[in-house]
Parts: C-alpha cells; structure tokens; sequence
C-alpha cells in the first residue's frame, strides 16, 4: 500500500465542506429576510424567539436596576417629604384644572350637536417600564415590560404623561419594543396647535430633536408653536401634545423651511411610559383604522395632498 | 460529526458572553464605540477551533442579534456567516500570523460585516445611515488582541 497521499490519519482531520455549509446557511437567510420582509408566519416566530432572548436583557439590565431599587429604599425622610408635598401640590392644580374640563366636554358635544355625551376619549390606559433603551442614530427604541400577555397590540400609541412618545413595533409575549417618535424611521402626522398647519414631523435619531422637512417656506410656522398629533396617520387621535418648535430657519434659496421641534416627551425623565387604547366612538379619534400601523411609518412627501376632510376636529385656539 | 476535545461548553459561554457586552445599555457615545464583540468571538473560535461550531455557530450568533436588535431575520445571520466562512477558509494560515497581521484582518472582516448590514438595511428599507458605524470596526480590530488573549486562556492550546 502506498505510504504517500493516504489520509489514514492526518494532523487536523477530515475537514468538513465549509463552502457547502456557508451556501446552505446563506440561503437560508436570504429566505428568513424574504419572509420576514413580507410579513406572515416569521412574526410568531419572531415573537417566541423573542420571549427567549428576553430573560436575557433582563439579567443585562438588572444591575442598572438594581442600583435604581437600591437608591430608592435608601432615599432619605425629608427628601420624600418634599417630593410628597411637591406631587400634592401638583395633583391640586391638576384637579382644578379638571374641574371645568367636565363642563367643557359637556359643552362640546351640545356644540356638535350631539345628544349623547361625548365618551371618554381614553379607554384604557397600562403602566409599562422601559427595560432596555437603545437611542443610536440608527435606532431610537425602547424595550418594555409589557407584551401580548397584557394586551398589547401591534402599533399601539405609548404616551408619556408629557405627550406622545411612540408606538409599538413589535410584541413579544411578555415584552414590547417601541419605536420612538425620535427614531429616523419613524414619522408622525401634526398639526400646528396656533394656526392648524398640518405637516409631518420625522425623526431625525436624536432624542431631543425632530424634524419637519416638508413645510413651504410661506406657512405659518414659528418658534415657540405648540405641536399636537392631527389624527390623520390612524394610530393617535387629534390633539395630543408632540413637540415645541425650537427653531424655525427660511432659506429664501430653498422651496422648504428647516423646521426643528422639541418632543415633549422625554425617554430619559422616566422609567415608566404608558400604553392607551383610545375609543374609536370619539370625535377626536384617529382618522383612518385601515391605515394603522403603516400610515405612521412612511413619509408622505406632499401633506397637503393628504386627506383632510376625514378630521372632524378643527384647529383649537 | 462529532469531535471529541472541542471546547463547545466555553464557546457557548463565550458567546453568551458576548451577547451580554451586545446588549449592555450604554451611553450613546459609548455605544458608538462598542464593537461587535459577538463577531470577534465567532471570529475567533473560527479560526481557533473551526471544527468546534464552524458556520452554525456564526448562524446562531446572527440570528440572536437579528432578534435582540430587531432587525430584519437573518440580516445579522448572514453577514456573520460570511465573515466566519472567510475566517474558516483561511484560518491555518491566520493562526501562523502575528497579532498585529491578525488585526488587519479582523479590521477588514468587520468592515465587511458592517458593509453587509449595512447594504441590506438599504435594500430592506431601512436607508437610515450614519458615518459612525464605520467607527466600531476600528476599535473592534484594535481590541483583537485582547480578545484573542482572553480566549485564548478558556481553551487546551492545540
């Protein structure tokens, strides 16, 4: 027998087809992208995959908690006495404030000359806690504690109690992940609260930034304007607080003005966001249900061509 | 196909590991910088022991940051699959290769896992850029041999 070019024994053994290997994998990813892409099946698939990633961005995120748990017990007395005061001084105003809100609502529905009374416009509302935050350039998402288990639904509005934060992009079965109003992908149909001017506002990856790109240089638009959601994209309903303008430039060389907001809501003032579901029976709900869920995510390069008609709300103040 | 010696049990814990640093919640400018840690451990075991999980490992270490990023399935999977098949190609000769000739390749196989990511975010949709992703595969590569070190130590040398 020959002794040259046996493979009886070698140093590193038989290799295994790795060209193969890498063929067959690559395939199948090109088909997982596919699918995922369209939709369907792969959204469970997803869903469960996350459920299991998920214990482990708990146990990541867990020393952050843990040092937040431990600073909270060992808050001193006079500093919760402070804040307690503060929190009731806040809920007395808050509470006068509500006062006239009954009668306004009232008085609403007599205008619109309706006989019923106007539901409440907020159904239902769940207290979620961000357990992850992911504010890059490329992402501005947070991960919640809250999932199909409690009801969470596919682009559900998440507020603040400051105003509008995002919606939810995916659920997982005990978790959720929300793109931000902030996030680059992520656009959101407003009305300016002054002189009703709709437009879109973008997401520009910063987390105290938004952008308006689509606004004529001659509209009425300035600093200091209060923005509020329109209702038109189909997941908020017309009037929730969004942004403040925080600079308005016009380059007379250019068609559009460079329109920059505030959101205001803040990720970073709080650990807790809220899910709303919002009654479809009120005036001021969303405008399109067909819509949900995509309208948000694509920029509509021309608002103006946007339907407007279907808003029964008009412009406050 | 089994071998027996691999070091499986201290590449899933490594990987693990590594999936932990991923997920870590930074500050952004930190996050900036934060390299790819799960692609230099799929790189490493690559080219330190092929045989121990070889592409299925780079598929699962994919798709576990396709999940975790939440971006579209086997984007991840795919670029790291190809950056550890090239890795697995020439690994003999890597092994053979100083720290510093190491890193060089290890700059341009992170490069080219950003390119992938970064080609199919476009064709998915997803055409939201920045130049700053071009930044963790310098820092990944300059890191290479700390990361090669420290592995280096939770395995027999062969």
């Amino acid at each position: 027998m020959a002794k040259f070019g046996t493979n009886t024994r070698s140093l590193t053994g038989r290799s295994p087809a790795y060209g193969f290997r890498f063929f067959v994998y690559s395939v199948v990813c090109v088909a997982l992208m596919f699918y995922d892409q369209r939709g369907g099946w792969l959204e469970t698939v997803r869903s469960g995959l996350s459920a299991v990633a998920y214990p482990l961005q708990l146990a990541v995120n867990s020393p952050s908690a843990a040092w937040r748990w431990t600073r909270g017990n060992f808050t001193d007395r006079a500093q919760l006495t402070a804040e307690n005061a503060a929190l009731a001084a806040e809920l007395r105003e808050l509470k006068l404030k509500a006062l006239r809100f009954a009668a306004l609502e009232r008085e609403n529905a007599q205008l619109r000359g309706l006989r019923r009374a106007i539901p409440p416009l907020i159904e239902k509302t769940l207290i979620g806690e961000v357990v992850s935050v992911e504010l890059s350039v490329l992402r501005q998402r947070l991960l919640i504690n809250r999932g199909a288990a409690n009801g969470v639904v596919k682009a559900q509005p998440v507020m603040t109690a400051d105003g509008v934060l995002g919606q939810v992009l995916r659920v997982g079965p005990w978790s959720s992940e929300i793109i931000l109003i902030t996030d680059a992908e992520h656009a959101l149909p407003v009305e300016v609260a002054r002189s009703g001017l709709r437009t879109i506002a973008v997401g520009v990856g910063e987390a105290d930034r938004l952008s308006l790109p689509y606004v004529p240089l001659n509209s009425d638009i300035r600093e200091g304007d209060q923005l509020v959601t329109s209702g038109l994209g189909g997941v908020f309903p017309h009037g929730l607080p969004v942004a403040s303008i925080a600079s308005a430039k016009r380059d007379p060389s250019q068609s559009l003005a460079q329109i920059f907001a505030t959101p205001t809501a803040r990720v970073d003032r709080d650990r807790h966001v809220l899910f709303v579901w919002f009654s479809p029976a009120h005036p001021a709900a969303a405008a399109d249900e067909q819509t949900a869920g995509s309208a948000a995510f694509q920029p509509t390069p021309t608002p103006s061509a946007a339907p407007m008609a279907s808003d029964p709300t008009e412009p406050q103040e | 196909m089994s071998w027996p010696g691999e070091p499986r049990k201290m590449l899933a814990l490594t990987m693990l590991l590594a999936l932990g640093v991923q997920l870590l919640p930074l500050p952004i400018w930190l996050s900036i910088m934060r390299p790819a840690f799960m692609v230099l451990v799929v790189l490493y075991w690559c080219i330190a022991a092929p045989r121990a999980g070889g592409i299925l490992v780079a598929f699962v270490a994919g798709l576990a940051l396709d999940v975790t990023k939440g971006a579209v399935l086997g984007q991840h999977a795919l670029s790291v699959c190809m950056v550890a098949y090239i890795a697995i190609t020439f690994h003999q000769r890597l092994r053979n290769q100083t720290m510093l000739q190491q890193s060089l390749f290890i700059f341009a196989m992170l490069a080219l896992y950003e390119v992938v990511v970064w080609s199919i975010d476009g064709w998915t949709g997803h055409a939201v850029n920045s130049p700053w992703r071009w930044v963790h595969p310098m820092i990944g590569a300059a890191l290479w041999p700390i990361v090669a070190l420290a592995l280096g130590r939770t395995h027999a040398a062969r």
